[in-house]
């Protein structure tokens, strides 16, 4: 570690995973409540399991982002922190707020939570990612200025380059978006336009700017690859990612109420938006076999070279497969949706927080890389993760396909639970993949703990 | 990639073309924003359709159901549950008539206990939905 104030890094990342854990199991009871409907009802029903594991994904993702960005700033910029007791106290206060609004999902009825927290003054709540109190969504306001200001502080004050630009351009878009969180007007139409704003320009934007940097900042270090050649590679994916993706909003626009053309710009742009992560997919290979140096953490390697793979598959195959607005009229709202998300999400941004864990944690505890048995043991997790993720992302597609097919397309559509029944087996194997997930899960954090005694030869 | 493209070209491309299509996407927003009015049904928009939106969003019917084909995929789409029901008072019943501790072994809707203004309400709000222009989606009753 370069600089002492890196270390904060650690915290955000040791949270990150945590927060991750409960997601999976949050995930693996929802699995089970959609083939055994009354599992834990009425004391945690669907909503409130599903609530808690899509926040808590967006939670820890964004821990995981700002950990990145606490660890890669100050070696970009070739500087301390601009403020490190600033980064520790966000730390505790999203940490608290963040526990906080998930004991608030699982403790009161949702109904009581708004009467709670004076919703009526603002509503913001009930929407889809964005159920948090309107409370807690000032809180994120305020973590993130105080954290953009602080790695903001960092850039500018120290060396500027490629790679924190693109991650401070991303942090601002970040901040930025989220703020149509905040505009809930009664009209549906407006309501829903302006969320996909915070939603999509998040996921199919500037996140993937964060993505990007955070990358090239693993690639550079990992590879040995001269800089000049990777910030090209990085310029190159996100001109592609954002000349296909803004304008590829319009494939959310199709069925809400918006004028038919956004079908013509929807599908055609979003059609491009695979580019972008295929080119990643390049750059991340490309990168690894002209490598200069063969750096002793070969898990940090896979994980770089996983995301961009999975990324590619997750949001670049598996969002064409739905998004051409003829297609998307009979597979809107279905199991292929449910399919494309889970694989995207974890293809590009847990995979991407996992590969500067797994970069950075190491040094952080002194050492520039795990031991052997740690390794292997983290390639596990990293193939049981992700395999069984792919499965999942299969089993939904076959349920996805069945269910269009049963309740849209056939000449005698069903309705919709007679059909939830039918393709009840496809939720059973979903169900054990997530298990299998889980396994990887608990096996990742198992390597954390693998005795550090045999030294690694670079 | 050959030196005749240099970085200086793709930093060019990234400003450029980010740029142009933002203020693309900001000019395609406002149109769509100036044609809504002949599209979303607005005239439908009561005191208590906006009371119904609020019983839908603090009870986060979203967590479980679609509406216009947005939402978790674990309950019916709801856009067009008025039609799919036949009447405003079938949708109410069925609300009411949710067993509050469920129904062994099968998906259920939890009973809200919602007082008969907010029902309304919400039936209201889920017939206003029913009216905005979705380009014929959802392909059939069905949702």
């Amino acid at each position: 570690m370069k600089y002492q104030s890196q270390s904060v890094a650690k915290l955000y990342f040791i949270a990150a995973i945590g927060l991750f854990v409960g997601q999976i199991l949050f995930g693996v009871t929802m699995g089970l409540q959609y083939v055994m409907g009354d599992f834990l009802f009425p004391y945690i029903p669907f909503n409130v399991a599903r609530m808690v594991h899509t926040n808590l994904l967006i939670v820890w993702l964004l821990f995981g982002f700002m950990g990145a960005a606490y660890y890669l700033v100050p070696e970009e910029a070739e500087r301390e922190l601009y403020a490190p007791w600033l980064a520790k106290l966000m730390f505790w206060i999203f940490l608290v707020a963040g526990a906080a609004t998930i004991l608030g999902y699982l403790l009161v009825p949702y109904a009581e939570l708004a009467k709670l927290t004076m919703n009526d003054l603002l509503p913001t709540m009930g929407r889809e990612f964005l159920e948090q109190p309107t409370i807690t969504k000032v809180g994120i306001v305020i973590v993130a200025l105080s954290f953009l200001f602080n790695v903001g502080m960092t850039v500018l004050t120290g060396r500027k380059t490629v790679v924190t630009i693109v991650l401070l351009t991303g942090l601002t878009g970040l901040a930025v978006f989220f703020l149509f969180a905040f505009y809930n007007p009664v009209n549906v139409v407006l309501d829903k336009f302006f969320w996909w704003w915070v939603v999509h320009l998040w996921v199919e934007g500037v996140w993937e700017l964060i993505m990007g940097a955070i990358l090239a900042f693993v690639l550079i270090k990992i590879t040995g690859v001269d800089r000049e050649v990777i910030e090209k590679w990085l310029y190159i994916i996100i001109a592609l990612t954002l000349i296909s993706g803004i304008i590829g909003t319009g494939h959310h626009y199709f069925w809400i109420g918006a004028p038919g053309y956004w079908q013509w710009f929807g599908s055609i742009f979003s059609a491009l938006e695979p580019i972008p992560f295929f080119v990643m997919t390049l750059f991340a290979f490309n990168m690894v076999n002209k490598r200069r140096r063969e750096h002793p953490n070969k898990v940090a390697t896979l994980w770089a070279l996983g995301t961009a793979v999975m990324a590619f598959l997750g949001a670049g195959v598996w969002g064409f497969l739905h998004t051409l607005s003829p297609v998307n009229y009979y597979t809107h709202g279905t199991q292929i949706t449910a399919a494309h998300g889970h694989m995207a999400f974890y293809g590009a941004y847990v995979m991407i927080v996992l590969t500067i864990i797994s970069y950075s944690m190491p040094i952080m505890r002194g050492r520039t890389a795990n031991g052997p048995k740690s390794q292997v043991m983290e390639m596990w997790s990293f193939w049981l993760m992700t395999v069984s993720m792919v499965f999942i992302t299969l089993f939904l597609t076959g349920a996805g396909i069945l269910q269009v097919y049963l309740q849209r397309y056939s000449d005698t559509p069903l309705g919709f639970m007679v059909v939830q029944d039918k393709i009840e087996l496809f939720y059973w194997l979903r169900e054990i993949a997530g298990v299998i997930f889980l396994i990887g899960l608990i096996l990742y954090i198992m390597s954390f703990f693998v005795k550090h005694d045999d030294e690694v030869t670079a | 990639m050959k030196e005749t493209f240099t970085k200086g070209m793709a930093r060019n491309i990234y400003y450029g073309g980010s740029l142009f299509f933002l203020l693309l996407f900001f000019a395609l927003s406002f149109d769509t924003v100036s044609e809504l009015p002949d599209r979303d049904n607005r005239a439908a928009i009561t005191e208590s359709v906006e009371l119904g939106k609020k019983v839908w969003e603090v009870n986060n019917c979203i967590g479980c159901h679609t509406l216009l084909g947005e939402g978790a995929y674990f309950a019916p789409e709801l856009g067009n549950v008025v039609k799919r029901y036949g009447s405003k008072a079938a949708v109410k019943a069925f609300i009411m008539s949710r067993p509050a501790a469920g129904v062994p072994g099968r998906r259920s809707m939890p009973q809200f206990g919602l007082s008969e203004e907010e029902l309304q309400g919400v039936a209201d709000f889920l017939e206003y939905v029913g009216g905005i222009n979705t380009e014929n989606w959802p392909p059939n009753i069905q949702g």
